[in-house]
């Protein structure tokens, strides 16, 4: 044994265990429902995307004469793209609850004291929402 | 005051446009892209919609609807990256290449809309 | 209820082992067990080298968090005659490096811990003579529910930024932070705001809400860390009218 009074321990090397670490799988949302939920919700935002690149078409086609807003019209009967506007339409509607469902948590609200519930927080937006939806409708079908 | 992280402005953006979205994506896209096209309402003549869209209420409307959305994708889109493809190495050209496309989308629609 | 039960246990010697494996138990099923129980059993009586830490077996000193089929539970309040009828997955914590068998390396969670301050800080100490600081139950209802947090990690080995972003805070740390941002006594908002609001504080979250899930004590750390984006937003929107300060 290598003692000596200044060094009264023996010499030893320090043991340290090999640490095991999963590498995250590129499919780890997958993994469960929740997760599975979250991505789709993430990917919501590309609906919201493909509303405006749309939406830009319309405006774009309107200026370019009668014709050209008649030919886009035309492409939007077309079944391919009425399917996709369908899935677009779901995924939209699914950010708009999803969103409902979230702004509560990021708005601690307090009452007289006591936190507001979250539905009573989620209320109002979907009565804006309700609201706005009836009046785009009319505003568009007066005339 | 401690200067802090511009995530901020970001998320904030983030916010208003998912709100936005959230309230008037959905009525849009279902009047314009399945009532309309189906029939299913009275689609609006060319010439009204024209008229419409040349209300200069309108313009800005038909701008907000458009440019904070974009934000909320870019914003939105930037974390899918990260985290669903973890390509977080790739951080500035997915910063660029989010908030570049939300702000060209935002001049389009900008130059769209103040030239109709 | 049947008689046994079967649980497929990580093992992990590092001496030996290069990657975890999966060994397979069977316990008696009775129905007061938790999880907790049927580990203890088999390194009472099947093999006594089986390595987990435990503690409290009441669900507040938070040692005994494990992946019980892909979710992460405290072993001691998890029942288990839930699982009758199928085998019991029991893994270490998701997202933390394994030491030994159901054991992980929390020292990462304990710095972010650390950087997020979680204790009351003064600018001004009161002087004793003036007394106690005194809170009302209103003014303790603010944090209270953030308070709760037992340092269990579930939330960590629940979310996935944690997971694919070793920066990440995590969200007990960032919840125990508002927990002090909030309390009336606290003068420390402004000290934390620089770990906070940065990309690896609460702008790294994307609100998967999987950590409010979880959460074995209802601390919805989800909610603490959307509150203060929201107050770290309007905060930033100011400091820009008030250039310098």
């Amino acid at each position: 044994m290598d003692t000596h009074p200044t060094n009264p321990l023996p010499h030893y090397t320090e043991y340290h265990p090999r640490w095991y670490r999963q590498r995250v799988s590129t499919y780890w949302w997958l993994g469960s429902w929740p997760y599975v939920r979250f991505i789709l919700r993430e990917l919501s935002s590309l609906a919201v995307a493909f509303f405006v690149a749309l939406t830009l078409a319309q405006i774009y086609a309107l200026g370019q004469g009668a014709q050209v807003y008649a030919e886009l019209q035309e492409w939007l009967r077309q079944p391919v793209v009425l399917a996709l506007n369908v899935v677009v339409l779901l995924f939209a509607v699914f950010h708009t609850l999803t969103w409902f469902a979230a702004a509560p948590k990021a708005m601690a609200v307090r009452m007289r004291g006591k936190r507001v519930p979250e539905w009573a927080v989620a209320a109002p937006h979907y009565a804006a929402w309700m609201a706005a939806s009836a009046f785009v409708t009319w505003f568009l079908l007066r005339g | 005051m401690p200067k802090t992280s511009n995530d901020a402005f970001f998320w904030g953006l983030f916010s208003a446009g998912g709100t936005v979205a959230a309230i008037l994506v959905p009525i849009h896209l279902f009047l314009f892209a399945l009532a309309f096209p189906l029939g299913w309402l009275q689609e609006p003549t060319y010439s009204t919609l024209m008229d419409i869209v040349r209300l200069p209420l309108v313009r800005v409307y038909l701008f907000v609807l458009c440019a904070l959305p974009l934000f909320h994708w870019a914003h939105r889109f930037r974390f899918t990256l990260y985290d669903g493809l973890q390509i977080k190495h790739l951080n500035e050209a997915i910063f660029v290449g989010c908030y570049g496309s939300a702000i060209v989308g935002t001049a389009v629609a900008g130059w769209l809309l103040w030239t109709i | 209820m049947a008689e046994t039960i079967t649980l497929d246990v990580t093992r992990y010697s590092p001496e030996h082992d290069h990657k975890p494996v999966l060994q397979l138990f069977e316990v008696p099923l009775r129905p007061e067990w938790v999880i907790l129980d049927a580990l203890n059993y088999i390194k009472d009586k099947v093999d006594g080298s089986l390595t987990f830490r435990w503690s409290c077996r009441m669900g507040v000193c938070g040692s005994c968090g494990m992946m019980v089929n892909g979710e992460p539970k405290l072993t001691c309040a998890t029942f288990l005659h839930k699982y009758e009828g199928r085998a019991v997955r029991v893994e270490p914590l998701r997202y933390f490096p394994v030491v030994r068998d159901l054991v992980t390396e929390i020292s990462d969670f304990m710095r972010k811990l650390k950087r997020a301050k979680p204790w009351l800080i003064r600018r001004t100490e009161k002087p004793l003579a003036e007394g106690e600081y005194l809170q009302t139950p209103e003014q303790l209802d603010t944090y209270k529910q953030f308070s709760m947090c037992i340092n269990c990690t579930l939330c960590y080995a629940a979310c996935p930024v944690y997971g694919l972003d070793s920066e990440f805070i995590g969200p007990a740390a960032l919840a125990l932070a508002q927990r002090y941002n909030l309390d009336s006594r606290d003068q420390g908002a402004e000290e934390r705001m620089l770990t906070l609001a940065h990309p690896d504080g609460v702008w790294g979250c994307t609100f998967v809400g999987e950590c409010t899930s979880v959460c074995p004590k209802h601390v919805d750390p989800a909610g603490a860390i959307q509150q203060y984006k929201l107050k770290a937003a309007m905060h930033w929107v100011k400091s820009l009218l008030k250039p310098g300060g």
